[in-house]
């Protein structure tokens, strides 16, 4: 993965696949740490799975026997002197926080973001989206549930124009952080 | 800057058009394999250049939507393109300038781009 959205943008499906009905994304940079946030309110994971689920030989797909979604994700942290950590709870949900030195060399670009979220609500459009992204110079938040306002009942999130709709505006927010 | 008047105008649009898209019986679907090994090989923008074809062209009986992992990783990314009462075609090693040519000639005009399909590649 070239980019920090892109890990994020292939976390969060695991979110969706759990059947979660909302997910919040969040990343924060202050003072040389960048930390992203991924929590649903999905189905959860056991003990025994949560203990075992960074272990490239864990994995929910049912096409191969190796899932490198979190592997990856936690490499990419501990790269940077950052680390991984996951909280979940059967019937609750799971909360998936990555810290990274955003100075350190091998930190990667944080990259499209708004290509992320826009991808993850088109994929997903039943799901409410809340993504917050905050740094020393400012934060904004964007929300599926004031899209939805909007929109109202009978036009998907998932249309092509509204996905280039929220595409260019949470690009135009991103640029004031 | 992107407003919210703006999507105000997309959704008294769509409105006129609610419906087309699920009921009409020629609807062709486009599924972009969207798991670690599809994001990894360049997924997303290939997804976003289906998109905003489909966009720019009104195509309305086309479907843009997304699957996990579809089973050939190393020829990611891939998409499938199901038109009623055809067989499924898969594209695959897809780029964003790849799309176009996909959209024009496939979705709009019936004529599968067999360069790019898993056939030619394999």
């Amino acid at each position: 993965m070239k980019e920090l959205s892109l890990h994020i943008l292939d976390i969060a499906q695991n979110s969706i696949a759990a059947g979660c009905s909302l997910l919040e994304l969040s990343l924060t940079e202050r003072e040389g740490l960048l930390t992203l946030v991924i929590a649903d309110d999905g189905r959860g994971m056991s003990p025994d799975f949560l203990a075992a689920v960074t272990d490239p030989f864990t994995t929910t797909r049912t096409t191969r026997k190796i899932g490198l979604g979190l592997p990856l994700l936690r490499l990419a942290a501990e790269q940077t002197g950052g680390d991984l950590s996951i909280g979940s709870t059967v019937g609750v949900g799971t909360t998936v926080t990555a810290r990274f030195r955003a100075d350190h060399i091998d930190c990667p670009p944080l990259g499209d973001m708004a290509g992320t979220v826009a991808a993850l609500v088109q994929g997903a459009p039943g799901i409410e989206t809340v993504y917050t992204h905050s740094t020393g110079r400012g934060a904004f938040t964007f929300d599926t549930r004031e899209i939805r306002a909007v929109l109202g009942p009978d036009v998907s999130l998932a249309e092509p124009e509204v996905f280039q709709w929220m595409r260019e505006y949470i690009g135009e927010q991103e640029e004031t952080v | 800057m992107k407003s919210l008047e703006e999507l105000k105008a997309i959704r008294e649009k769509m409105q006129k058009q609610v419906g087309l898209r699920e009921e009409s019986d020629d609807n062709i679907r486009v599924v972009v394999g969207m798991a670690t090994c599809g994001i990894a090989a360049g997924a997303r923008p290939v997804l976003e250049a289906f998109l905003q074809e489909v966009d720019k062209r009104g195509l309305k009986n086309v479907t843009v939507s997304q699957t996990g992992c579809i089973g050939v990783c190393r020829l990611e990314p891939i998409a499938e393109v199901y038109v009623p009462g055809q067989e499924k075609v898969t594209y695959v090693k897809l780029n964003a300038e790849m799309v176009p040519k996909i959209v024009a000639d496939h979705l709009v005009n019936q004529q599968v781009v067999t360069e790019y399909t898993i056939g030619a590649a394999e």
